[in-house]
């Protein structure tokens, strides 16, 4: 089973890996921002299964908080990405 | 293997295959919004099933509430990061000539 | 099999922070760097240091990715000037060099290490019990070493009088960062009104736990503050201005309270910052409810930048 978990963490991150060819290619900033999303709820994953192959229940607080911070990058970049666009030209206004 | 390991085993693999797909579609798919939809599947099926395999190894009930909330909390933050990061990319599109 | 996670790890974090550092674009670099701070979590856990995975997870993940992007933002105006001034060959080839030098160095002195590799872990464990506290990252942090903990709480304090500095003379006083707005029945204002009670709730367990199982105040107070940063992110708050009292009381009081317990403790166990036999676990739990508060507050602080508004705005 241990062996079995370690290998689909492997495989996860070996995947995601491959979807961070986007984060080079682009050819837009939402590409790579996506990338970042897949590469966020991989590695949460790929935390929880190496978690549960350690018997380590910590783990799952490691990806908790990975989950919570990883929206919050993502609404930092959404809004950066926004506010660049709107510049001077009219006030800030999210969707 | 007992019956709880194959059903675990079984939504593992399941899990994994679906971030297969989300990788092939963000790297295939020909467009950011196409690409969106793609990544959102990995998100909640590929995490939804993992999950759900290794809820029987999960220590009692809070290990497992905790798990399901890992998977709630990425769900809800992906789901709003999804939507805006698209009217981001919409908004790409309408400003180029 | 570990050996195959570690191999994917390891390839993948080198090849991500090549990228990060050889990326055109700022924000792509930024991206880059993020995702490379993911990967140092799951980089940790291996490595069996869930409190560090914990800390890199909230700081690395979160609160630099905001910070970094932000800076990108201001820096755009510039970047193409920046790109147009790079190094002669000569200057790349010195800090090649220099860069291949430091590398083997480290690899040559992690490699020279004897195995079992000296530690004090088992010194470390030994008083553990008569602290009451669980956790060794813990003892270490708020008994062994509370000393650097209290330097680090003061020079987190310099820190955020630093970055006011930068406030211009008329807004010293005001609202750091611009005023955002967001539309009230769109998404991110929605997403801002779910997530931070979860996300309080969240940070506040994870504070708690760290008596016993990793976490503690640092990695909490991170959450909290992150979660403080969405709401105004989404425009449901305003960040405080900082003239205000509360906040400059909640900024010293988590370092103050430290200091009196130190003296407190010089009086009574004979040398500052020494806890009272049967007195530790008490003390130690009101230092990380007194770091708690400062902490979310310089944080957020942190990210919020320097005054830019004047009060009446």
């Amino acid at each position: 089973m241990t062996g079995f978990l370690l290998g689909a963490a492997a495989f996860v991150l070996a995947m995601v890996a491959i979807g961070l060819a986007r984060v080079l290619r682009g050819p837009d900033d939402a590409d790579r921002v996506m990338a970042a999303q897949l590469l966020g709820s991989g590695g949460i994953a790929s935390l929880l299964l190496v978690g549960a192959a350690a018997d380590d229940p910590t783990v799952v607080d490691v990806a908790l908080t990975l989950a919570l911070l990883a929206a919050f990058a993502s609404i930092a970049f959404v809004k950066a990405k926004l506010a660049a666009r709107a510049g001077d030209r009219r006030p800030d206004v999210t969707p | 293997m007992s019956v709880l390991d194959i059903v675990s085993v079984v939504a593992i693999v399941a899990g994994a295959l679906f971030f297969l797909a989300g990788t092939v579609g963000l790297l295939r798919f020909p467009d950011s919004f196409t690409r969106l939809h793609a990544l959102t599947k990995a998100d909640n099926l590929g995490l939804g099933l993992v999950v759900l395999g290794l809820l029987p190894h999960a220590g009692g009930v809070l290990g497992g509430a905790k798990l399901v909330c890992v998977w709630l909390l990425v769900l809800l933050g992906g789901a709003c990061a999804s939507q805006l990061i698209a009217r981001t990319a919409r908004m790409a599109e309408r400003d180029e000539p | 099999m570990t050996d195959l996670v570690i191999i994917a790890l390891v390839l993948l974090l080198a090849g991500l922070a090549l990228f990060a550092v050889l990326a055109r674009d700022a924000f792509a670099a930024v991206v880059g760097f993020l995702a490379y701070g993911l990967l140092l979590t799951l980089a940790w856990v291996l490595l069996r240091g869930v409190d560090v995975a914990l800390t890199e997870a909230a700081i690395g993940g979160g609160l630099t990715g905001a910070l970094l992007i932000g800076a990108a933002s201001r820096l755009h105006g510039t970047e193409a000037a920046a790109r147009a001034e790079s190094p002669r060959a000569g200057t790349r080839a010195l800090a090649a060099v220099m860069a291949g030098l430091t590398t083997a160095a480290l690899a040559a002195c992690v490699l020279a290490l004897p195995t079992p590799a000296p530690s004090l872990a088992t010194e470390a464990m030994a008083p553990i019990s008569s602290l009451g506290v669980g956790n060794p990252i813990t003892a270490v942090l708020l008994a062994y070493r509370a000393m650097d903990t209290l330097l680090e709480a003061i020079v987190l304090v310099f820190a955020i009088i630093g970055v006011w500095s930068l406030a211009p003379d008329a807004a010293w006083g005001g609202r750091p960062g611009p005023l955002h707005r967001a539309d009230p029945d769109g998404i991110l204002a929605y997403l801002a009104r779910l997530l931070p009670p979860i996300g309080l709730i969240v940070g506040l367990y994870i504070f708690w736990t760290g008596a016993d199982a990793p976490g503690g105040k640092f990695q909490g107070a991170t959450i909290v503050a992150a979660m403080w940063l969405l709401v105004i992110m989404a425009g449901l708050a305003d960040v405080p201005p900082i003239s205000r009292r509360w906040l400059r009381a909640g900024l010293v009081a988590g370092p103050l309270a430290f200091i009196a317990i130190g003296l407190a403790g010089a009086a009574t166990a004979g040398a500052f910052l020494a806890y009272p036999d049967g007195w530790a676990k008490p003390l130690i739990v009101a230092v990380e409810l007194a770091l708690m508060p400062t902490l979310t507050l310089i944080l957020a602080l942190l990210l919020a930048g320097a005054p830019l508004r004047t009060e009446s705005r």
